[in-house]
């Protein structure tokens, strides 16, 4: 009776799990699956590559630089940090058509978006509309937290501060007039910047959540008047304001700034002779920046990119020189060792 | 143990001279005018090591030693303090995490500890208080007091006996709580204290306390009547049990922390393993990797900033207080945000990890039902988990021949008597089955010579003869399990049952009793033996010289009916021999030689005729030391040896101990280069080098000039020639000639004292055991064992070693070899006790090693390059993406995935590996010996696979880096023309990277199990969840929501899932090339075979 117990309690368990016998499955990695997985996998990145290089290819892009650093460019004579309110032009002519939908970006060199500092100096509680911090801004935004009289600067930060604020107007030359290209300023920044993440206070009409505060030393205008066209594109549910919020990973980039997607130019940019007027405010020469714009269509890869396309080719092809390499060893050690 | 001895030898043994007084039952002696009652302390026995009050600090503290949490500290404090990059809680959580486990598993620990103690202090015992009988708790007993203990008690501090209710002043106690004995043992009251212990008045002046459990040193004086002296035989140590004895009162001497069981309870020296090593060294490595980055990143912030406009751009200007600050501090600031930022590429959870894979891999040995052992009813006992991967690494084997590689099941085999072999051969109508098989007999001679040979066999020795079944005391009482059964007719002699402390013993007299000597037990003082004519002598035994390992030999002494006062001792041939005639030596040697070769247990006996004069000398000598307070057994010892000389040898015998089973098949496996201490393990063709005391009296010449001239031309043999290529093509052995080497314990000893050439004689050794198969080493005291192993284990290339070994004389041996392996046996518990792992049988050992070692090594090994190869490439990207930055310590990956990295998504499929994984299956790796030295000398944790590793990680991290960098020279990722910030960046190499270092142990597991399979495609399932989760909704009670929708969008951009395919696929290709062209390490039934390019 007491060996029995005895046994019953130390005896070890004897299943699967204790035993270290649980049903395994013991994948091999042999030459027969290898190589015609590699064989499948080189062709389907090539199909892929060549789908991707096409594509690429096929996307128009059309980039200028306006910084204004030659003498030859129009823009040259706003260069001089000084000058307020100086407009310049950048002409272009399209021999073809530019096809439609055409995206306009504005793009920054040797700009450091990405530094820490600056990224965290912003106030997220004041741009999602808390109006407590309206008052007393968060003190990650200083320098840009309070002016000089301790009024609170809304939206507070360097990050806001230093918003993009070139304008830019396109005119096509037909017969020596000047005709506008419409703009498209909707659906430039992400659907949830603009309609969750980012809120105004709740407060009607919005200047009056703005009493007691300054504008960014940097604006112009206050963040409650960007744009004076349509009233639910101000304060910081302002599309501008969101892509210049968020930041880009690398100190050359471009931003969305408008789609050409309207009237004539629905289906793109038709030949001939373009004029774009750049109210030229944003000073980049005093940290060696570049300023540029650029026309672009997009696929549905996104914007022209030559590098995922190519790498695809040659990583397909290298599978399949892998799979060949092998299948010649295969020959040459395998079938001597075979029985 | 060890250090007693160690202690013992280097004469650093600090004792205490002071000893301390004990007034029995608090009453003053009449002589002692001023009674002071003396202040010892209490009885109660604290073994936890916290409170509820001090846990927290005190544990917190002790956690805090170990340098890895306090590194972690360091950074987490230096995020607290300093402007970091990273919030304090990516550093806070994990290492908050770690904290909280293991302080969770220690106090759990540390709580039953207090269930424990509080069991044993607030238990009830009755103590006798001025005549009456009194209920106390445990704890309130004080020194001093008189205890009741009734039977299958166990005694609540140590005691003196004072009382018992057996009539022969004894009683019997069973210490298997103490040194896992469980046969009973006797102890005696204090003479003339039978009556009137409510009055007795009595000093007890004994040492104070120390942890030995044997030794016990102590005056007992009635104030009446003089000094009695006692010994061990007189205490009760706290922890044994009473049995067999209704009721005994003893004086309480030592109580609570300071009994002999609590002095004992010290933990054990800690081992370290080899790949706790490997880690460290790794670690440093990555340290110098994290602060050059660091280093490198600091420079190149002050070099780029000190370009014109990039120190303080327009739309990133200053706060005034960071213009006011020290230029200086500044850098010393950054450096610390540096670090802090690329802290992680250091594991913080590996730790933790790798202790919960030691943690619960251990239960996989104590679980396998292949160490379990009916006969016992026990399994495999894992007594550290730290050790698991050692046993993957072992490379010298040192077994100790009893009990280890034998059954100690002892078998009487045969005698030399006077120089003739006596054997013992079944058939039962030869006379006695007793019959001479060599050498001349003259019958009548030797009949006498027999007769007290068997005499002294029965004589002897301290067996206990176990009472038959007809006592009323023993009724039910089956602990051993040596009577016969109840109701049959056996014969009385059969019936008998015999208990001693070491099985040979037994068999000794069993063997006696089988040639018509029966030994009938003791009463009082008398011993009774019935001879052939079954008439029953009786001898009085005067003394017991007792055996201890350093004499290796034991006495008794006799008065015989007729008067005469004799002195048997038997012993070890090389403590026998030089205290009997030389001549008689020359006679019996040669049998004892060549029975000691074959693998038996010898022990030669000898007697000596004491005159009456002789004895009373040695009965004074005894006396006095016996009485000695201090140096008690020097003393003794020097008596002992004095009297101990001019004995004449009678004979030698010879007992067998069987082979355990498969035990041959077991060492078998060894590498060639296993030292054993063992024997029949030279096989055929195997040259035998010997090096005992007896070569070297050959010459005559001085032992050490020859010892010299043997080791040098042995070296010579052994190491220095090209060993003959012999045609002996085994799976496995090498083709050199195997040698033996056989050395003893006298010719040993002689090789580590010989003073100015002793690490001369040392080496040469070393070099000629490194060179042989097989190594025997007969007759060593188990210094000498432990002495062994340290040579072998300090040598060059530090071996691992292990020790495995089954009784008291091994526990140094286990003590001193990284591994110390205990066989469950029947020499008590003290080798188990000791060790790291314990097993039942000998035959385990093969699947301890080459089974469980071999998997728990390559686990554990994986699982050490895994930890730093993915932290590698888990940092790597964020260290490149400073010079994207202007080295601003922007973290490209949000703190979330910072912290959840190494607890959440890559943790589990690693820790479910390092448990499951079984690269090659338990029967392949038993079967085939030589995959046991495929990672042998810590293959996988050595510098190349560490680098290999080291550049896998690298090639990862440049490749997840650039990929994207290329990818987001065109930010604009979608199709709707939007474009992709910071976050969308590091998300995207996150996901690559949780992806890919997940894949690449799919793809190195080749054992899964549905564990394995849920824990991996669960794991990026979580992934993938979490990062929906996380950035699917607005968190509350955050400030920042920097992820909000970035994983949606990107998995919205057709190229981002190429790009992460891609690059997932370009990082995974060297491995599988690696994977299909490397030769198969074990090739599977109906796998192809590849070879190498």
């Amino acid at each position: 009776m007491m060996k029995e117990e005895l046994e019953t309690t130390n005896r070890p368990d004897n299943t699967a799990f204790t035993q270290q016998r649980l049903p395994a499955w013991q994948p091999m990695l042999s030459a027969g699956i290898v190589i015609p997985g590699f064989v499948l996998i080189g062709l389907a990145f090539i199909g892929i590559g060549v789908a991707l290089f096409i594509t690429s290819q096929n996307i128009t892009v059309l980039e200028k630089d306006y910084t204004g650093v030659e003498t030859t460019s129009d823009c040259y004579k706003c260069s001089n940090p000084s000058d307020k309110n100086c407009t310049c032009k950048l002409e272009f002519s399209l021999s073809t058509l530019f096809e439609g939908p055409v995206f306009f970006y504005y793009g920054l060199s040797n700009y450091f978006q990405s530094q820490r500092s600056y990224g965290a100096s912003k106030d997220e509680y004041q741009l999602s509309g808390d109006l407590d911090y309206f008052k007393t801004p968060i003190s990650a935004c200083s320098p840009y937290q309070y002016d000089a009289n301790q009024n609170p600067i809304v939206p507070c930060g360097s990050l806001a501060n230093s918003m993009f604020n070139d304008t830019f107007k396109l005119y096509q030359i037909v017969n020596g007039t000047k005709k506008l290209v419409p703009f498209d300023g909707k659906g430039i920044a992400w659907w949830t910047d603009y309609n969750i993440k980012y809120r105004n206070p709740s407060v009607t009409p919005l200047k009056n959540a703005f009493n007691g505060t300054v504008k960014p030393s940097f604006w112009s205008k206050p963040a409650y008047e960007l744009d004076t066209s349509d009233p639910s594109n101000n304060g910081f549910v302002n599309q501008d304001f969101l892509v210049w919020m968020r930041r880009a990973a690398l100190p050359d980039f471009r931003k969305l700034y408008r789609r050409i997607t309207e009237g004539d130019y629905a289906r793109g940019l038709p030949a001939g002779n373009y004029s774009l007027e750049i109210a030229y405010n944003y000073p980049v020469l005093s940290f060696g920046g570049r300023k540029k714009v650029v026309f672009s269509n997009v696929s549905w890869m996104g914007g022209k990119n030559q590098f995922l396309g190519i790498a695809y080719l040659v990583v397909g092809s290298l599978c399949v020189v892998m799979s060949m390499v092998m299948l010649i060893v295969y020959a040459k050690f395998k079938f001597p060792e075979d029985d | 143990m060890l250090r007693r001895r160690l202690n013992r030898l280097f004469g650093r043994d600090e004792r205490r001279v002071d000893s301390r007084t004990i007034y029995v039952g608090h009453r003053p002696c009449p002589a002692t005018d001023t009674f002071i009652p003396p202040k010892f302390c209490d009885n109660r026995i604290v073994s936890s090591k916290y409170t509820v009050w001090n846990f927290l600090p005190k544990n917190l503290f002790e956690q805090f030693r170990r340098i890895a949490n306090f590194y972690f500290l360091i950074i987490f404090l230096v995020q607290v303090i300093v402007d970091t990059p990273t919030s304090p809680v990516t550093s806070g959580l994990p290492l908050f995490f770690v904290i909280t486990v293991t302080a969770i598993k220690q106090g759990y620990e540390d709580w039953l500890r207090h269930k424990a103690d509080n069991e044993v202090n607030k238990y009830l015992v009755t103590v006798l208080e001025d005549g009456r009988r009194a209920r106390k708790e445990s704890e309130k007993i004080k020194v001093g007091d008189v205890v009741e203990v009734v039977e299958d008690e166990t005694f609540p501090c140590d005691l003196i006996l004072l009382q018992s209710s057996r009539e022969d002043e004894t009683c019997f106690v069973t210490t298997a709580s103490l040194d896992g004995e469980s046969n009973h043992k006797t102890h005696y009251t204090v003479p003339d204290t039978e009556k009137g212990l409510e009055s007795l008045s009595a000093t007890v002046e004994c040492e104070q306390p120390q942890p030995d459990l044997y030794k016990f040193v102590t005056f007992f004086s009635l104030c009446v009547v003089s000094l009695r002296s006692l010994g061990p035989e007189n205490l009760l140590l706290k922890g044994a049990t009473l049995k067999n004895t209704q009721k005994i009162y003893g004086v309480a001497v030592y109580s609570g922390m300071e009994t002999k069981m609590a002095l004992n309870y010290q933990g054990k020296s800690q081992k370290r393993s080899v790949v706790e090593k490997s880690i460290n060294a790794f670690l440093l490595v990555y340290l110098c990797i994290l602060v050059s980055k660091a280093l490198v990143c600091t420079t190149l912030k002050y070099v780029w900033q000190s370009q014109p406009g990039q120190e303080e751009p327009w739309y990133n200007q200053k706060t005034q207080k960071e213009k006011d600050a020290n230029l200086y501090l500044n850098m010393f600031t950054d450096f610390l945000s540096f670090m802090v930022l690329f802290n992680f590429i250091i594991p913080v959870s590996m730790y933790v990890t790798v202790e919960m894979q030691k943690f619960l891999g251990s239960f996989f040995i104590s679980w396998d039902k292949d160490f379990f052992d009916p006969e016992i009813q026990e399994g495999a006992l894992v007594n550290t988990s730290d050790l698991n991967e050692e046993l993957g690494q072992v490379e010298y084997v040192f077994t100790d021949k009893t009990g280890t590689l034998t059954q100690n099941s002892m078998e009487f085999i045969e005698c030399c008597i006077d120089g003739f072999q006596y054997k013992n051969r079944d058939s039962s109508t030869e006379l006695d089955g007793f019959c001479v098989t060599d050498g001349p007999v003259s019958m009548l001679q030797q009949k006498e010579e027999e007769e007290l040979f068997l005499r002294a066999l029965c004589l002897c020795h301290t067996v206990q003869v176990k009472e038959s079944t007809g006592q009323e005391d023993w009724v039910g009482d089956q602990v051993d399990g040596v009577l016969g059964l109840d109701g049959e007719m056996v014969h009385p002699a059969e019936l008998r049952g015999f208990i001693a402390s070491s099985p040979d013993e037994v068999a000794l007299v069993k063997g006696a009793m089988k040639y018509g000597f029966t030994f009938l037990g003791m009463e009082s003082k008398n011993m009774r033996v019935m001879n052939r004519d079954k008439d029953v002598e009786t001898y009085e035994l005067l003394h017991v010289l007792n055996f201890d390992p350093v004499r290796r030999r034991m006495s008794v002494i006799v008065r015989s009916k007729c008067g005469d006062i004799m002195l048997f001792c038997k012993g070890a041939d090389s403590s026998i021999f030089p205290r009997v005639r030389q001549e008689e030596v020359d006679r019996i040697s040669m049998h004892v030689e060549r029975n000691a070769t074959v693998g038996y247990r010898t022990l030669c006996v000898a007697y000596k005729l004491l005159s009456s004069e002789e004895y009373a000398q040695a009965d004074a000598g005894l006396r006095e030391a016996r009485l000695a307070l201090d140096d008690r057994e020097e003393k003794l010892m020097a008596v002992y040896n004095q009297v101990e000389t001019g004995m004449s040898l009678i004979g030698a015998t010879a007992v067998e101990d069987r082979l355990q089973e498969e035990a041959a098949e077991t060492m078998e496996m060894e590498t060639a280069k296993s030292t054993c201490y063992a024997c029949r393990l030279f096989q055929r063709g195997t040259e035998l080098l010997e090096l005992t005391v007896r070569t070297l009296e050959d010459g005559g010449r001085r032992r050490e000039e020859r010892l010299h001239e043997v080791l040098l031309d042995y070296h010579k043999r052994a190491v220095q020639d090209p060993p003959p290529v012999k045609t002996r093509v085994t799976s496995w052995t090498s083709a050199k000639q195997d040698y033996g080497f056989i050395i003893d314990g006298a010719t040993l000893s002689l090789v580590f004292n010989s003073s100015p050439d002793s690490s001369h004689y040392k080496s040469l050794f070393l070099q000629i055991c490194q060179n042989c198969t097989t190594v025997l080493c007969c007759r060593m005291a188990p210094l000498q064992k432990a002495q062994i192993v340290n040579m072998v284990k300090n040598s060059k290339g530090s071996p691992i070693t292990l020790s495995i070994g089954d009784g008291a004389n091994d526990v140094s041996m286990i003590l001193e070899a990284h591994i110390g392996i205990g066989i469950k046996g029947k020499e008590g518990r003290q080798a188990v006790r000791n060790s790291d792992y314990a097993i039942p049988k000998l035959k385990h050992l093969k699947k301890l090693l080459l089974g469980h070692g071999h998997l728990y090594y390559v686990r554990i090994a994986h699982l050490v390059q895994y930890f730093f190869y993915k932290n590698l490439c888990f940092i790597l990207p964020q260290f490149l993406y400073q010079f994207f930055c202007g080295s601003s310590q922007q973290p490209l990956y949000d703190a979330a995935y910072l912290t959840m990295y190494n607890i959440c998504f890559t943790s589990m499929p690693i820790l479910a590996y390092s448990l499951l994984e079984q690269h090659i299956c338990m029967e392949v790796l038993m079967s085939n010996a030589t995959l046991y030295r495929d990672v042998a000398k810590n293959a996988m944790l050595r510098w190349s696979p560490f680098l290999y590793w080291t550049l896998l990680g690298v090639y990862q991290g440049l490749l997840f880096f650039f990929g994207v960098r290329f990818l987001f020279s065109n930010p604009a990722l979608q199709d709707n023309g939007q474009v992709f910030g910071n976050w969308s960046y590091g998300t995207i190499v996150f996901t690559v990277l949780v992806f890919t270092v997940t894949l690449k142990l799919a793809m190195d597991t080749r054992h899964w199990t549905w564990i394995n399979h849920f824990v991996i495609w669960g794991s990026l399932a979580f992934y993938m969840f979490f990062s929906f989760f996380w950035g699917g909704i607005i968190w509350p009670f955050l400030r920042q929501q920097r992820l909000y929708f970035v994983f949606a969008n990107m998995l919205r951009s057709v190229s981002a899932w190429l790009v992460i395919i891609l690059l997932i696929l370009l990082s995974l290709l060297p491995e599988i090339l690696l994977l299909v062209l490397r030769k198969p390490r074990w090739p599977h039934s109906r796998q192809v075979r590849y070879t190498h390019i």
